[in-house]
């Protein structure tokens, strides 16, 4: 029976891999992924579960972390049943869609298209102080804009502007909230589009530039027909990406108003009812479930981002590997 | 000077020129009222004012805060903390799983890359309530949640449970742009040093990491910045405004009930903004960059 031994496999010349093998070969790379890895896993992916496990409990600082119950999909029946959730809803369109639309599109397209069409040296300069509310600290940033409404006679608009004119004078953040929520996110929102745009605008291939102008194109001419097509891709991104996330962004809002004068939208609401209110009755799995509503919008909204952003393309095998 | 598109005349920049100043302008204001307002009693709008509302008032009582307030110093210290230990979190971790997604094969690491994406465009701020529940799990660790000497731990109402969180929030941006600045360094060298019989390690810490300083660098400026700024984060986390940073100590004076003296406030506002301002002006290229580099997804 030894003596006759079976031949050789010849199609397994290399035999597969065992699965403590791949772990030894891959150990470093596994090593170096560890940390992010970990971090990863602790601060996404368990809080997916900890959220959407969370909002169907009626968990809250009333029960305390003993005393709750699983209550199933009750809390998204008295989120769809709550007479809040209606014009929280509106508020949150509302507020997406001006501040895109006016600022994070408007805006960005305005500035990117003004400052390429001026000595280069200058637009930079422009680019540069429109950057400047992204990086100021928020606190600071909105403290400048609730001097700016203030009353008078301390409040810039009313003592530069309406004072002078004879106009009525008032603190204007009540008076006008929206006018103020979509100003204060709409000029932080606008240099992101701004880079993008600038950045596709200039590698326009000049030919294309100097053939509108040989056939005599207006500027506007040149912007609806040469640019605008051109950088379609950059605004269709854009888009999508900022309306994730102005639609879970609260910071400033929150430092603005608190959701005072008809400004509470809905990642705001969530996190008013979880973790931050003046009554101190923590519901977290109310909270939990207004935001699973959001997180199931930001995966819904993120994976549509990866498919048509060409993801593949990003990820090309290690050329190291290839030895 | 050369026109981006070479139709620069005078007159053909002057339009664009005069629109851009007025729709800067806005942006502008805030700041000059900023200046001027540590600086003098009170401000009607622009205009500094005494007591008596009469132009004048210079003063430099409201930086008194500095040396009567002794909270301030400690916040001071808490947010350097915050955002030095973001930076080293931040850049220690996402450049090695940058190095490795980009250099190394292991089993899933298409799938850790297609997460990171997804995570990119992920909006965090949603988790916040969860964090809170996995924070005060840590803080029942011990030692480890509540027990550390300087970060207090890594738990619910500890420097270093912010700070722990704020690295995993910002980890899906730093470990793409690290990819990206690997991918593009030349893996010559590299391999020598493997046939050499280099360990990964050193090659990353000693050989790859040198290459990519830019890279390196425009990270660690946008960590520090966006750990000084931070305020979300360290008011959820962190209960008490006095033991925290900066930001939300700011908030309480901001959002007090009291009539607030505005002069007072901005001074504690300009103390948290200069280091960014000075900050900004000699790293704008960068940040331009690392705005268009954190979004390269969609080019």
């Amino acid at each position: 029976m030894t003596a006759i031994s079976k031949p050789a496999p010849m199609v397994e010349a290399r035999p597969r891999e065992s699965w403590s093998d791949t772990l030894r070969r891959s150990r470093s790379g596994l090593l170096f992924m560890a940390p992010a890895a970990i971090l990863v896993l602790t601060f996404f992916f368990i809080p997916v579960i900890i959220i959407t496990g969370l909002s169907a409990t009626d968990m809250s600082s009333a029960t305390g972390f003993q005393k709750w119950d699983w209550v199933g999909l009750e809390n998204y029946q008295r989120m769809i049943g709550n007479p809040q959730a209606a014009y929280i809803t509106w508020n949150t369109v509302k507020y997406v869609v001006l501040t895109l639309s006016l600022f994070n599109i408007g805006m960005a397209l305005v500035v990117a298209l003004l400052s390429t069409h001026i000595p280069r040296r200058a637009g930079f300069i422009f680019r540069a102080l429109w950057l400047l509310p992204r990086i100021t600290p928020s606190v600071v940033y909105i403290m400048m804009w609730k001097y700016v409404a203030a009353d008078a006679p301390y409040g810039i608009l009313n003592a530069q502007i309406f004072g002078p004119l004879g106009m009525e004078t008032t603190n204007w953040i009540p008076a006008q909230p929206w006018v103020f929520v979509v100003l204060t996110n709409g000029f932080v929102g606008a240099s992101f589009g701004m880079v993008i745009f600038t950045s596709a605008i200039e590698s326009i291939p000049r030919d294309y530039m100097i053939a509108a102008l040989v056939d005599g194109c207006s500027l506007w001419q040149r912007i609806r027909y040469v640019i605008l097509p051109m950088i379609r891709w950059p605004l269709l991104f854009v888009t999508t990406y900022q309306t994730l996330s102005l639609l879970t962004s609260f910071e400033s809002i929150l430092l603005l108003t608190d959701g005072q004068f008809n400004t509470e939208v809905w990642s705001l609401w969530a996190y008013h009812r979880a973790l931050n209110n003046y009554i101190g009755n923590f519901q977290w799995g109310f909270g939990a479930a207004l935001a699973t509503v959001l997180v199931l919008v930001g995966i819904v909204l993120a994976v549509i981002y990866m498919r048509y952003f060409q993801f593949d393309a990003l990820v090309q095998e290690p050329k190291i590997e290839a030895l | 000077m050369e026109d981006t598109f070479g139709v620069g005349s005078r007159s053909r920049t002057f339009l664009p020129l005069t629109l851009l100043s007025l729709l800067t302008l806005p942006i502008l204001v805030g700041y000059v009222w900023i200046v001027i307002s540590t600086f003098s009693t009170r401000t009607y709008g622009l205009m500094p004012v005494d007591a008596n509302g009469n132009f004048g008032g210079w003063t430099l009582s409201n930086w008194a805060f500095l040396w009567e307030d002794p909270i301030i110093w400690r916040l001071t210290a808490n947010t350097l903390l915050l955002a030095t230990g973001l930076t080293i979190g931040v850049v220690l971790v996402s450049s090695m799983a940058g190095y490795a997604l980009s250099r190394i094969n292991f089993p899933g690491r298409k799938s850790f890359l297609a997460t990171t994406l997804i995570l990119h465009a992920f909006p965090s701020v949603t988790l916040l309530i969860a964090i809170y529940f996995v924070l005060r799990w840590i803080g029942g660790i011990p030692v480890l949640g509540r027990g550390l000497p300087i970060i207090g731990g890594f738990g619910y109402n500890t420097l270093g449970g912010v700070i722990l969180v704020s690295v995993a929030l910002e980890l899906p941006l730093g470990i793409w742009l690290m990819k990206g600045f690997f991918d593009q360094v030349s893996w010559d060298m590299e391999r020598a040093a493997l046939i050499d019989g280099c360990s990964r390690w050193r090659v990353w810490w000693q050989i790859v990491m040198p290459m990519i300083r830019p890279g390196v660098a425009a990270l660690a400026i946008f960590s520090f910045i966006s750990g000084w700024n931070a305020f979300l984060i360290p008011y959820t986390f962190m209960a008490s405004q006095d033991q925290s940073t900066i930001a939300p100590y700011l908030r309480g004076l901001v959002g007090a009930t009291v009539p607030i003296n505005y002069s007072e406030v901005a001074a504690v506002g300009m103390f948290q903004l200069i280091p960014i301002l000075i900050f900004f002006i000699f790293t704008q290229q960068y940040l331009l960059s690392i705005f268009g580099g954190g979004a390269k997804g969609g080019q």
